[in-house]
């Protein structure tokens, strides 16, 4: 049976990852993370959850301990952020080189310096060239379902690939939220065990994990493999999500959610935490203003989801972009990848992009609606002026 | 005797086309490690020139094997233990069939870089046999210093000699109470062998050994005389032979008299040009250091 519960997104991950079995957990402490691991250790501890908890001295050993865990045949979870996330990244492209299915939790927040311990998305976004399938997800219950379909996905053998679900610290992983807490029974179904052929260290079939590829042999296919692993998940994704539909009556999308398109001139796209505050503004202007706005909520961030974008953006006069994180130098790291999938044609809508809520800066459904707003008086320019802008800098008019 | 005889006639697991140097003591120590601990085992490497038996298509050595990052292969030995572990208990690995985890690494792999990860595995006191190549450099990457470089080595980032004296890595490992550690040479293979199939016979841990290996490429020396360097590197107290089971310390080969140091360093380039003061202060280093382990034995 569903049981309802108040739950933070931390415990929420925690126990999605408890129905789906895992069986190696090495993590290491950081905030906003942290809770997550300690939910772990107790399901262990407890008997909850039959699995070996590695509490090891550090991400990087955290993210090389699920990758050998993962290599030897068992189902792998850790859970980090900022700093901690960072510290790993070596072993990230690893794990998805290799094609071990690890699933993390990202829990977002800052990188340093300054130092906060509040969120924004520069931690994961910065994972984005390490070959991880990347999920962002807007609630506790989205956390909580997701970390079970990151494993479907992953595994699947078109994929074998890892998979990080990504929330925002505090805003999502601190606040309390009822959640459906899935069945166990159901998820068995839903989920088959892992049982893997392609990568397995079992002395019964020796085989030599990670060898080198010296001068012209076959680093390129190997790429490519990985690349056609990405573009197969596109399909898995959107699969699995209608598979747990089934199953569960509940669906996020696939790799993108679009509300409110019908007619639409201009939208808002986001992810993570902002979607649902664009979300009750784009209906109040909807409802009370009659305003042709739609919101393009970008779940799947890798594989970045182009086909589906071009399709529902291509008619509308103009998109704002409003993103946690930027690339210093360049932009919004979202805006930066939708313009370049949009590219120049003729019908491609004007776009702009919005830096806000930096640091953890609560970003306000004023905010927003503010930037919808300039959306309409600038939706019939010839060019977007400026449009990489960073939202009300204290001590910048 | 009987006993290394038993081991070495047993098949081999390790194969030739291994790319290590000539005079490379890397592919005796491979030998003898995987004869040791057989077939029904899992290897973890770390980034060492050791690597590339393993890591050169196709594998030399007939076990599985995986090779993660420069840091982690301590770590990786706690994930394939843990999973071992639980896939034990779920029944996908038969309870009672004994998997040897093992893991091998450089000097600068285990005592710097990847301090840290060795550290942890050992304080978790997680299950498996860890071995430290000690070529006392970073030599997969042409002969840097690395902590373990003995002090007054020439090295590649050295020129004038290692000021710095070596880092103790046995005794670091000593210090975080696992069941054994033990110090090894590629000169003494009956030492050797006989200390693995200890640890191997052992119940569950983290073991560790460091493996004294003489490196003619880096050292240089002519590639036929690697086992006459190790053997003099023991026989002049440079490096000792001993053991720490469960806390107890022993010697486990006593040269019958020390040859004076500088028989060893004669014969290698890295030492050339040393001063007699410099010479003076290694022999003194080493009557200090043999005080200080006849002390701790109680024989
Ligand atoms: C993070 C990282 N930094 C640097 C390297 C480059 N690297 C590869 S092997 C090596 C030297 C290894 O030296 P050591 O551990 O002493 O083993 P040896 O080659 O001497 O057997 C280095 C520095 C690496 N692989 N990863």
């Amino acid at each position: 049976m569903e049981k309802r519960k108040m739950l933070t997104g931390n415990y929420a991950a925690a126990h999605g990852a408890r129905l789906a079995r895992v069986e190696v957990v090495p993590v290491y402490p950081i905030t906003p993370q942290t809770h997550i691991m300690e939910k772990m250790a107790a399901f262990v501890e407890s008997g909850e959850l039959d699995a070996e908890f590695v509490p090891v001295e550090s991400e990087h050993s955290a993210m090389a301990v699920a990758i050998a865990a993962q290599a030897t045949g068992a189902r792998t979870f850790t859970a980090s952020s900022s700093q901690g996330l960072v510290y790993m990244h070596e072993n990230l492209f690893v794990a998805s080189g290799l094609r071990l299915p690890v699933v993390m939790a990202m829990v977002n927040r800052t990188i340093g310096a300054p130092t906060t311990i509040c969120p924004d998305l520069s931690d994961s976004l910065d994972q984005r060239d390490t070959g991880w399938i990347q999920i962002y997800t807007e609630s506790a219950q989205e956390a909580h379902d997701m970390i079970i379909q990151a494993y479907r996905v992953g595994e699947d053998e078109r994929v074998l690939l890892p998979v990080g679900i990504c929330f925002e610290g505090m805003i999502i992983s601190h606040y309390m939220e009822p959640v459906e807490i899935l069945d166990q029974g159901k998820v068995d179904r839903f989920l088959p065990p892992y049982r893997p052929e392609h990568v397995v260290l079992d002395p019964d079939r020796p085989m030599s994990v990670h060898q080198l590829v010296l001068d012209d042999s076959y680093y390129t296919e190997y790429k490519y493999q990985q690349q056609v692993a990405m573009e197969e998940a596109k399909g898995v994704i959107q699969e699995v999500d209608e598979a747990f539909g089934e199953t569960f009556g509940r669906r996020y999308g696939g790799l993108i959610s679009t509300e409110m398109m019908e007619d639409a001139e201009v939208a808002l796209l986001t992810l993570g935490s902002m979607a649902p505050t664009a979300r009750a503004v784009v209906s109040q202007l909807r409802e009370e203003e009659d305003m042709p706005i739609g919101l393009v909520k970008l779940r799947a961030f890798r594989p970045f989801p182009d086909e589906e974008l071009k399709e529902s953006l291509s008619n509308l006069k103009a998109v704002a972009v409003l993103e946690r994180d930027v690339s210093i130098g360049a932009g919004g790291i979202v805006y930066l990848e939708l313009a370049h999938c949009l590219g120049k044609k003729h019908d491609s809508p004007l776009l702009t992009n919005y830096i806000m809520g930096l640091g953890g800066r609560d970003v306000t459904f004023e905010e927003i609606k503010d930037t919808a707003l300039n959306l309409f008086e600038e939706r019939d320019a010839e060019v977007m002026t400026n449009p990489i802008r960073w939202y009300q800098v204290r001590g910048l008019s | 005797m009987r006993n290394l005889a038993d081991t070495l006639s047993r098949s081999e697991i390790f194969r030739s086309g291994h790319a290590l140097c000539p005079g490379c003591p890397g592919g005796m120590i491979f030998r003898w490690i995987t004869k040791a601990l057989g077939k029904d085992s899992i290897l973890s490497m770390g980034a060492t020139c050791l690597a590339l038996p393993t890591g050169i298509y196709p594998s030399s050595v007939e076990i599985p094997s995986i090779y993660i990052a420069m840091a982690p292969a301590p770590a990786a030995v706690s994930g394939i233990s843990a999973a071992i572990k639980v896939l034990k208990r779920k029944g996908r690995i038969r309870e009672d069939r004994k998997i040897n985890v093992f893991a091998i690494s450089g000097d600068g792999s285990s005592g710097d870089i990847g301090m840290a990860s060795l550290s942890g595995a050992a304080e978790r006191d997680d299950d498996g046999i860890y071995f430290c190549f000690d070529n006392e450099a970073y030599m997969n990457t042409g002969i840097q210093r690395s902590g373990l470089t003995p002090q007054f080595s020439w090295t590649t980032s050295t020129l004038k000699g290692k000021v710095e004296k070596k880092k103790d890595l046995p005794r670091i490992m000593a210090a975080h109470d696992i069941p054994y550690v033990a110090t090894v040479s590629v000169g003494y293979p009956e030492d050797f062998i006989s200390k693995i199939e200890k640890a191997r016979d052992m119940g569950p841990g983290f073991k560790y050994f460091h493996i004294h290996a003489p490196c003619p490429t880096g050292w240089r020396f002519p590639e036929s005389k690697t086992i006459e360097v190790a053997r003099l590197a023991v026989e002049t107290g440079f490096w000792t032979l001993y053991e720490v089971d469960h806390g107890s310390t022993r010697i486990t080969y006593q040269p019958p008299k020390l040859r004076p140091v500088m028989d060893y360093l004669q014969l290698q380039g890295r030492f050339e040009g040393l001063s007699d003061g410099n010479v003076r202060e290694l022999q003194r280093g080493i009557h200090e250091k043999w005080e200080h382990q006849i002390t701790l034995t109680p024989e």
